[in-house]
């Protein structure tokens, strides 16, 4: 890799906005709507007119797209429009990704990169498709009643566990740590629910291993984020949230069908980590703040195994509340309660509240954030990473 | 290998079927007969599933689907409690079983584990292959099932 082939310190986040979080069907305004007003609110964060906006960057198929948007929005010259490949959250950061791209390879000046969902406009994600006949790779599951995302997971965290040794309580203790943040997070759908031990123990099973507090919430809003290159970052309203490194991509042959990914039980981080790592010139003991993408717990748990914060045969130990717990735990985790407790905005509001850590205003402040990172979407592909930090961390 | 008369899962759900373009017809032909084929490579002779038009090893466009014993090795394994569909609301707990084929070169295939709903499922447990024939479809299909080898 030469010099130049780095995205380290060359753009950062300088505005962030977000709508109302609504439970899911919740919404009082059509999806597209919720999506304008997130933007707008970024805008206004970040201190620059709406109209100043010349990229689009989304994923997940997000059903807003840029040229809508900019029309909508009055944007003078549309110079990125984005889509990153794949469902989930796969591309919550790799969505960011692009956009860093296109400010550095000098598209654009200001890529907005947002997520808009109204469930109850669009339908679920957590319902089997109700169709009569189940096409190619479908066929190899939906018949069987393997038709869910919560579905398909399991049998990969299953083996995990079964690999490992790994216990319910690890996945427990992820479920706690998002609850325990969102009573902090007057945003969150879940503030004013607090969650015990009891309670989850007691709660329903969904698909074993996952109990009701193991799978991500659906919801309503919007979410929207903006990245600028460092010369325009420096002299903003916001304090920048700089852009270290972030990655992209999948492990080989990760979306064999009917489950046939040669390596199974995994987050699929493991080709991704050391990029990501290596490219921000951080490891793990440097994070300071972790918000990793909930679409279920065992996906958190085989991301940080992957990302280093533990040997997969230590998680018994380490998955605990109290290292999880803001403001002093060995790893505060999903500080905004995250895709569990906060909203489920595909993980995007997991890196609104990265940003939030590196500006020092999270309702779950850790003292004296640098390096704030981000994983998005475990366990489907591709995937995407990405760190952040207080410190541009080049010559300026 | 046997032949399953009554259903494991209540009607209702999609029925299988070949993609658009024709990829994996030769499966579920196959499993009408009560046959257990995997798509082979007939340059590498390696196994791989589900199927492709290519190769991934060694990337020719020659390949056919090779039957195989029906035997094989549970790798991973869940017990359903939620129905996500409404054809499930009175069919819940049901396992899905994720099995090995050995004599495949170790692809996998999900499929439902006969039995009580409730039995202890056993990671390593042997495993075969037992044909589901079906008629709730607009026309009749097989779904290819795994029982516990006592």
């Amino acid at each position: 890799m030469t010099e130049d082939a780095t995205m380290r310190g060359k753009t950062a986040i300088v505005g962030i906005g977000e709508t109302t979080y609504y439970k899911r069907g919740q919404s009082p305004d059509p999806e597209i709507k919720l999506v304008l007003e997130a933007i707008q609110l970024a805008a206004e964060d970040a201190g620059i007119d709406v109209r100043e906006i010349d990229g689009f960057a989304a994923y997940s198929n997000d059903r807003n797209d840029p040229p809508r948007l900019a029309t909508a929005l009055g944007t003078r010259d549309l110079t990125f429009s984005n889509m990153f490949w794949g469902g989930g959250g796969g591309g919550g950061s790799g969505a960011v990704a692009n956009a860093i791209a296109a400010v550095v390879a000098g598209y654009s000046k200001y890529v907005v990169v947002y997520r808009g969902l109204a469930q109850g406009q669009f339908g679920r994600f957590g319902q089997g498709a109700q169709i009569p006949v189940a096409p190619g790779a479908m066929a190899f599951t939906a018949p069987y009643g393997l038709l869910s995302p919560a579905q398909s997971f399991a049998m990969r965290i299953r083996r995990f566990m079964h690999e490992y040794g790994a216990e319910q309580s690890a996945l427990r203790a992820i479920s706690m740590a998002s609850y325990r943040h969102a009573q902090s997070n007057p945003r969150a759908v879940m503030y004013g629910r607090e969650l015990t031990e009891e309670m989850y123990d007691n709660s329903r099973m969904i698909v074993e291993p996952f109990h009701l507090f193991d799978c991500c919430q659906e919801n309503d809003g919007a979410a929207a984020l903006i990245v600028t290159s460092a010369e325009r970052a420096k002299d903003m309203k916001q304090k920048p949230a700089w852009v270290l490194s972030a990655a992209q991509g999948s492990d080989y042959r990760q979306a064999a069908t009917a489950h046939n990914a040669p390596d199974y039980a995994t987050s699929n981080f493991k080709t991704l980590a050391p990029r990501l790592y290596g490219m921000a010139g951080v490891g793990p003991e440097d994070v300071d703040v972790l918000q990793s993408y909930e679409n279920f717990t065992g996906g958190v748990l085989m991301s940080m195994v992957e990302h280093g914060f533990c040997e997969p045969d230590e998680v018994n130990d380490f998955f605990t509340l109290e290292n999880f717990a803001a403001p002093d735990g060995k790893l505060p985790l999903n500080t905004s309660g995250g895709n569990l407790a906060e909203c489920y905005m595909h993980g995007l509001e997991l890196v609104h509240e990265a940003v939030r850590q590196v500006r020092g205003e999270s309702t779950c402040q850790v003292p004296d954030v640098n390096v704030s990172m981000v994983t998005s979407g475990p366990m489907v592909q591709p995937v995407s990473n990405l760190i952040l930090a207080a410190d541009r961390g080049v010559d300026a | 290998m046997s032949a399953e008369t009554r259903s494991y899962l209540p009607e209702g759900l999609p029925r299988p079927a070949p993609a658009v373009d024709g990829l994996g017809a030769e499966f579920w032909e196959a499993a009408r007969r009560h046959e257990l084929v995997v798509q082979q490579c007939r340059t590498c002779e390696g196994f791989q599933w589900g199927p492709e038009w290519i190769c991934h090893q060694c990337h020719s466009y020659d390949l056919g689907y090779t039957k195989v014993s029906g035997r094989g090795v549970i790798y991973s394994w869940e017990r359903v409690w939620h129905p996500v569909h409404p054809a499930l609301r009175e069919g819940t707990p049901y396992i899905v079983v994720l099995v090995e084929l050995p004599d495949a070169g170790n692809v996998r295939m999900a499929g439902n584990l006969l039995g009580d709903p409730t039995q202890d499922v056993v990671i390593g447990g042997e495993v075969e292959v037992a044909f589901e024939d079906r008629t709730d479809g607009d026309e009749p299909y097989t779904l290819v099932q795994w029982r516990v080898v006592e």
